[in-house]
């Protein structure tokens, strides 16, 4: 991955959040992860990429910033069904949008959630994994991209 | 064909994320369909396409079991009448291109605001 592979991930997070949250969510400048310590949430949703490239993307975030991205989306159902249901959801969309930039062989998969830090164990980054920090209000989530 | 009230129509909403079938059937909700209907994967749809006839369908593409472009040409096969809006975050134009070839009559791209997919469904039901 180069500096534009990640700079269209960094748009697409930026995209989403500002047109479905809030424009005031802040994306970070991001960082190389820490294998020995991957960053999670209390809910995260992956994708599988396959294709040209392969690995995965996922986004992590805390139940409290997704109760409120459940709200700005119009639900008054804030289960935990919910929100592994838009942790998936947002996962699939900032990657599915990625493939303007990466085209046809850019292939992602449906997502697939997990719940709590248990998620560390079952996540496997590559080498060279990359963390996009974002934050809303007080809350703090991650895009995770970790591609060969 | 002549055009039908919206009244007596069905419409089948499609995405394997309940959140935003929650959120179209929201927007489809003010214009009187007779029936909403709801499939989380494009077998499901499919099933529910050819016992229940809706005359519009919002389907999304990436899904388990059947995605929806396959389902978009089994849904025109069965019925070409019928009026398909992707809605869907796979952003290249192939795709999208892929997916008007297989039948199907718009592109609304996830994320997207109140505001476009009132557009897009608008547009849609200015065929029908």
């Amino acid at each position: 991955m180069d500096e534009k592979d990640i700079q269209v991930l960094i748009d697409g997070t930026v995209n989403y959040f500002h047109r479905v949250v809030d424009k005031s969510t802040e994306v970070g400048t991001p960082y190389l992860a820490d294998h020995a310590e991957v960053v999670v949430s209390d809910f995260t949703g992956i994708i599988g990429i396959s294709g040209a490239r392969r690995g995965s993307i996922y986004f992590t975030a805390p139940s409290a910033m997704l109760s409120h991205i459940l709200l700005k989306q119009g639900e008054t159902d804030r289960s935990p069904e919910l929100m592994a249901d838009i942790v998936g959801e947002v996962a699939n969309t900032i990657s599915g949008n990625a493939r303007r930039a990466f085209g046809q062989e850019f292939i992602i998969s449906v997502p697939s959630v997990l719940q709590g830090a248990a998620a560390r164990q079952k996540l496997s980054l590559a080498e060279r994994a990359f963390v996009i920090p974002i934050s809303w209000k007080q809350y703090n989530a991650a895009l995770v991209v970790s591609l060969t | 064909m002549p055009s039908i009230p919206q009244s007596n129509m069905k419409i089948l909403i499609v995405d394997d994320s309940q959140v935003i079938r929650n959120r179209i059937q929201r927007a489809v909700g003010h214009r009187k369909f007779q029936q909403i209907l709801t499939a989380a994967n494009g077998r499901e749809a499919i099933e529910l396409f050819k016992r229940e006839k809706p005359r519009v369908v919002t389907l999304d593409i990436t899904m388990p079991e059947m995605d929806g472009i396959a389902a978009t040409a089994e849904m025109v096969r069965t019925d070409p009448t019928a009026m398909i809006l992707i809605v869907s975050a796979i952003s290249d134009k192939p795709t999208a291109i892929e997916a008007l070839k297989r039948g199907a009559h718009g592109f609304l791209l996830k994320p997207f605001t109140d505001q476009q997919l009132t557009d897009a469904l608008g547009m849609l039901m200015k065929g029908l």
